[in-house]
C-alpha cells in the first residue's frame, strides 16, 4: 500500500472525507456516552442544546471562541510559513500580562485612546515572546517546535512568580490574582445586557485582517512562498529570514490578542487559570480549518461549543467533561488523516 | 542480427502494463533479448524505460503481463527472484556505500549471515579475475567514497557481475561519464557479450545508441511503437521515431563577440560537502556570446551557478559587473542587475510546485511596481503579465490559476524562460536548462538562448551534454575539480580533447604554464 498524489481532485474528494470525519467523530462519542451508561442521543442532544441551545448558551459559545480565534489565528499564520509556533499559550499571557500592568492604573487616562494603546502594547508583547524562538531559528537553525513548547512552561512560571510578588492583589485574600481593570480598561460589551464583549468582534476583525495580508499583500505572498518551498523561495531572492521573523511577529501578537481580550473583555484581571490551554487547544483550530484565517472563526466556533456544550451536558445527567477533550483530540486526528485523503488516494501495489 | 533467429532467447517481456493513476506508464510491452546481444531502449524522458526495467527487476508489479528469464517466469514484485535469474542492474544513481571498500561493496549481501567472518582472499580474486576479463580496472581496496563517477560505475558493474548476471541493464549510464569513459564502458559491454552475456541499454542519446547496440526499441508514451535493427537507421531516423514527428535543430550562426559584461577574477569559494568550490577561477562572459561550461557534474558547476546567481559570496577574489564590483549581492540585486537565473533544479528550485502559473511567474517582480505597490498586491496586472508569457512563449495549460505542479517538465520550463527572458536581461545563466525535456521542448529552450544572444546578452550555458555544449557555445570552457580550463573557440576542440580536461587532466600543466 502506498499514497499517490491526485493531480486534480473532485469536489467530492475535497468535502467528502472532512465531512465523515466530523460524522465518525460524533460516532465514536456515542459510543463512550454508552460506556458511560449514557443515552447517546441523549448526550449529543444536550451538547447541541447546551451550545446553542437559548440565547445564554449561544453567548457563552461564542464567548468561548473568542480567544480561540485569536490563538487559532496565531497558529494558522505561522503553520502557513512552515513556523512551527506551539507557543501561543505564552504568548498569550504575555499579552494579558501587559494588559493587567497597563490596565490597573499604570495609564489613568479616561480617553478612548486607552483601549487601543493597551491591546497594542500587548501585541507587542506577544510578539517580543516569540522573537527570541524566531531569532534562534533563523541565525542557528534551532529547531522552533522544542523552543515555543518549552517556553511555555518558563513563562507560565514567570507569571505564577508574579502573581505571589509584585503583581499580587494586596486586597486579593491571599489569592494569587492581580488587582482588577480600572473601568477604562474594560473591553464593553457591544449590546447592553448581552454578555458578549468587544474582544469578539475584534476576532473577526482581525481573522478579515489576516486573510486580507495573506491574499492581497506582498508579506501574504511572501509567507506562502516560503511555507510551500523555502529554497525556491530564497533562490528567487524572497528574504527567507525575514519574512519569517514578520511572521513570528503577526503569530505572537495574534495570541497575545487572546490574553488581552480575556481579561479586558471577561475577567478583569489576571490568575494563573486565565486560560485553559487555549494555546494548545489553537493548533486544533488551525489545522481543522486548513490553516484558512476564514474557516478559522467557524472552527473555533465548533470547538467553543463542544466545550460548553459538553459542560452543560455533565450538568445534567452526569457524564464527565472528559467527553470534548476525547471528541477534540478524536476529531483532530481524523481530520488529519481526512486531509490527507483529500491530496491522496491509497494505492495497492 | 541476422543469427537472432537460432541465438537463445534469455529474457522475454509479454505484454507489460503498469499504470500509475491515470497515466499508462507501460501499455502492453513486449521484447525479447537474445544471448550476447546487446538491444537498446530509447525514448525521451517520460517514455517509461525505468518502469519497464524496474518491473523487470521486481521494483514495481506490473498490472498485467510476465517476465521470463531464461525461458522461467519471475515471480513478480520480488528483486531477490530477479537477482538470482542472472539479472543485474546498474542504476542510474549508484546505490554504493561510501565508506566502504570496493571489494566490501562488491560482497555486500552475498554472504550468509551465518558465516562468521568474510572469506576476503576468495573474493578478491574472484573480483580480480572479472576485473582483468571484463577491463574493469579498478583496486578492490580503495574506497568508494574516493573513486571518481567512472570508478563508482565499474564497481556497479563488477558488484553485477560478481553476482553471476548474465543480463546486464544499464539504465542511462552514460549521463555522468566523459567521452573517454563512456569508450571504457562500451569495451566492457562488448567484452561482456563476446563472453556470453547479454546488455540492454537504456538511454535517449542516439549516437551511443549506434556505437554499442544490435538491435534498438523506440517506447514513445509508454508503447512500444518501433524495432529496428541498428544497421537498418541512422541518427535522423532514430529521433524522428523516438518523437513521432520530424525534429529540426535550431540554426546556430556564428555570432561576433562583444564586450565583457561579467568577470570572475580568481574567484574561491568553500567546498559545499562532497561538491568543490571555485579554486581561483577567472572567466568573462562578453556580449552577444555563448560561453558553454563542459564538466562532469559535481565539479563546480552549482559553485559557479550559485554566486553569478547572487546565493552565495566569493571568499577571495572578485565578481565584477561593467568594471563595478558586485560581490556581495543578493539573488534579487542579480535580477535587477539584468541577470536571468534558469536554475539547474526546476521542481526544486525554479517554482513552487503549489503555488499557480501567475505566482510562479512573479516570484522576482513581485515585490516592485507593476506586481505591487507599497506592499498590495496586484493580481490583475501579475495575472495579464502570466497570460502574456503562456501566449509568448507556448506554455501549455489550461490557464494562469493552474497550480504548477500539473505542468510537463517542458512546459514548466517554458515559463521559467518566461518569468526571466521578459525583461530582456544582458546575461543570461542557464544551468542545465534542457536536463529532463523532450526534444521540441530542448529545441524551443535552445532557439530561446540563441535569440537572447543576437539580442546582445550574454550567455553561461552550463551542462553535462558535450553535444549541447558544442553545438550551441562559441567559447567553451571545461571545469574539473573547481579549475577551469582555457577558453576554446568553437570547432577548435573535438568531444575526445575535451573529455581530456573533464577527465582532470591538463590543469597542472596549465597552472605550471602561467606561473
Amino acid at each position: 500500500m502506498r499514497l499517490e498524489p491526485i493531480a486534480n481532485p473532485t469536489l467530492a474528494r475535497t468535502t467528502l472525507p472532512p465531512a465523515i470525519a466530523i460524522v465518525a467523530t460524533v460516532f465514536i462519542a456515542s459510543i463512550l456516552a454508552m460506556v458511560a451508561g449514557a443515552n447517546p442521543f441523549a448526550v449529543l442532544g444536550l451538547i447541541i442544546k447546551g451550545a446553542a441551545g437559548s440565547k445564554f448558551a449561544l453567548l457563552e459559545t461564542l464567548n468561548r471562541a473568542t480567544p480561540l480565534i485569536f490563538t487559532g489565528l496565531s497558529v494558522a499564520v505561522a503553520f502557513r510559513a512552515k513556523l512551527w509556533n506551539i507557543g501561543a499559550e505564552a504568548q498569550l499571557y504575555a499579552g494579558a500580562l501587559i494588559t493587567v500592568v497597563l490596565g490597573t492604573g499604570m495609564l489613568p487616562w479616561a480617553s478612548p485612546a486607552l483601549l487601543p494603546v493597551i491591546a497594542l502594547c500587548a501585541m507587542l508583547a506577544g510578539a517580543v515572546v516569540l522573537m527570541a524562538p524566531a531569532l534562534l531559528k533563523v541565525r542557528f537553525g534551532v529547531d522552533e517546535v522544542v523552543t515555543t513548547l518549552l517556553f511555555n512552561f518558563i513563562f507560565l512560571l514567570f507569571i505564577s512568580l508574579l502573581l505571589e510578588g509584585p503583581l499580587k492583589d494586596p486586597m486579593g485574600m491571599g489569592w494569587p490574582k492581580s488587582q482588577r481593570l480600572i473601568a477604562e480598561a474594560r473591553l464593553p460589551r457591544i449590546i447592553d445586557g448581552l454578555r458578549l464583549h468587544w474582544g469578539f468582534a475584534l476576532a473577526l476583525i482581525a481573522a478579515v485582517a489576516v486573510w486580507v495580508i495573506q491574499q492581497r499583500t506582498t508579506l501574504g505572498y511572501e509567507m506562502r512562498a516560503v511555507g510551500l518551498n523555502k529554497e525556491a523561495a530564497d533562490f528567487a531572492g524572497i528574504p527567507v529570514n525575514r519574512v519569517l521573523i514578520k511572521t513570528a511577529l503577526l503569530s505572537g501578537g495574534l495570541a497575545a490578542l487572546a490574553g488581552f481580550s480575556e481579561v479586558a473583555g471577561l475577567k478583569g484581571n489576571l490568575t494563573l487559570d486565565l486560560s485553559p490551554g487555549f494555546g494548545y487547544t489553537g493548533i486544533i483550530v488551525a489545522m481543522l480549518a486548513l490553516l484558512n484565517p476564514l474557516a478559522v472563526i467557524a472552527s473555533a466556533l465548533f470547538i467553543a461549543g463542544i466545550f460548553v456544550g459538553a459542560d452543560s451536558m455533565s450538568r445534567a445527567i452526569g457524564v464527565p467533561t472528559y467527553l470534548a477533550d476525547i471528541m477534540l483530540a478524536t476529531a483532530l486526528l481524523l481530520m488529519v488523516l481526512a486531509i490527507l485523503l483529500t491530496r491522496f488516494r491509497l494505492v495497492r501495489e | 542480427m541476422g543469427n537472432s533467429g537460432e541465438a537463445q532467447v534469455v529474457l522475454r517481456l509479454n505484454a507489460i502494463t503498469k499504470t500509475f493513476g491515470a497515466l499508462t506508464a507501460n501499455d502492453a510491452v513486449s521484447l525479447s533479448l537474445h544471448k550476447g546481444e546487446v538491444i537498446a531502449l530509447l525514448g525521451e524522458n517520460g517514455a517509461g524505460k525505468t518502469t519497464l526495467m524496474n518491473i523487470l527487476f521486481g521494483q514495481y508489479t506490473a498490472d498485467s503481463g510476465t517476465v521470463e528469464v531464461f525461458g522461467r517466469e519471475l515471480p513478480p514484485g520480488n528483486p531477490r527472484a530477479a537477482l538470482d535469474a542472472g539479472v543485474g542492474m546498474v542504476h542510474q544513481h549508484f546505490t554504493l556505500a561510501d565508506n566502504m571498500t570496493v571489494l566490501e561493496n562488491v560482497i555486500l549481501g552475498t554472504q550468509s549471515l551465518w558465516k562468521p567472518g568474510l572469506n576476503r582472499a576468495v573474493a578478491r580474486d574472484k573480483i580480480n579475475e572479472l576485473a582483468a576479463d571484463f577491463r574493469l580496472s579498478v583496486d578492490p581496496d580503495a574506497r568508494v567514497g574516493a573513486l571518481t563517477v567512472g570508478e563508482r560505475q565499474r564497481v556497479e558493474i563488477l558488484k553485477a557481475l560478481y553476482r553471476d548476471a548474465r543480463i546486464l541493464i544499464l539504465d542511462e549510464p552514460t549521463a555522468v561519464l566523459t567521452p573517454q569513459e563512456t569508450d571504457d564502458l562500451f569495451e566492457t559491454l562488448r567484452k561482456a557479450v563476446a563472453l556470453g552475456l547479454s546488455v540492454v541499454f537504456i538511454s535517449h542519446k542516439l549516437h551511443e545508441v549506434m556505437a554499442i547496440s544490435d538491435r534498438v526499441l523506440i517506447l514513445r508514451h509508454g508503447k512500444m511503437v518501433a524495432e529496428r535493427n541498428i544497421l537498418d537507421v541512422d541518427k535522423h531516423s532514430l529521433a524522428a521515431l523516438m518523437v513521432g514527428a520530424e525534429v529540426s535543430a535550431p540554426k546556430v550562426e556564428p555570432g561576433t563577440p562583444g564586450s565583457p559584461l561579467l568577470s570572475l577574477r580568481n574567484v574561491t569559494t568553500p567546498d559545499q560537502g562532497n561538491a568543490p568550490g571555485l579554486k581561483s577561477l577567472s572567466l568573462t562572459l562578453r556580449a552577444g556570446t555563448i560561453t558553454g561550461l563542459a564538466g562532469v557534474s559535481g565539479n563546480g558547476q552549482a559553485a559557479l551557478a550559485d554566486l553569478i546567481g547572487g546565493l552565495t559570496r566569493p571568499a577571495n577574489g572578485t565578481l565584477e559587473l561593467d568594471s563595478a564590483d558586485v560581490g556581495h549581492w543578493s539573488p534579487r540585486e542579480a535580477v535587477h542587475s539584468g541577470i536571468a537565473r534558469i536554475p539547474e533544479d526546476r521542481h526544486k528550485t525554479g517554482t513552487i510546485a503549489d503555488f499557480n502559473l501567475t505566482e510562479n511567474a512573479i516570484l522576482e517582480t513581485y515585490h516592485q511596481p507593476p506586481m505591487s505597490r507599497r506592499g498590495w498586491m496586484n493580481w490583475g496586472e501579475a495575472q495579464r503579465a502570466t497570460q502574456h508569457i503562456i501566449d509568448t512563449y507556448d506554455v501549455r495549460c489550461p490557464g494562469p490559476g493552474t497550480r504548477i505542479r500539473l505542468l510537463s517538465g517542458g512546459n514548466m520550463q517554458k515559463l521559467i524562460l518566461g518569468r526571466v527572458l521578459e525583461a530582456e536581461p544582458r546575461i543570461v545563466l542557464a544551468n542545465q536548462p534542457v536536463r529532463g525535456l523532450d526534444i521540441g521542448a530542448v529545441n524551443y529552450v535552445h532557439s530561446e538562448l540563441l535569440s537572447a544572444r543576437k539580442r546582445g546578452a550574454a550567455v553561461l550555458l552550463i551542462s553535462e551534454d558535450l553535444d549541447e555544449i558544442m553545438a550551441l557555445s562559441d567559447v567553451i570552457y571545461v571545469i574539473s575539480e573547481g579549475r577551469l580550463s582555457p577558453g576554446f573557440a568553437r570547432d577548435s576542440m573535438t568531444p575526445a580533447e575535451l573529455g581530456v580536461w573533464m577527465a582532470g587532466h591538463g590543469f597542472e600543466a596549465e597552472q605550471a604554464h602561467a606561473s
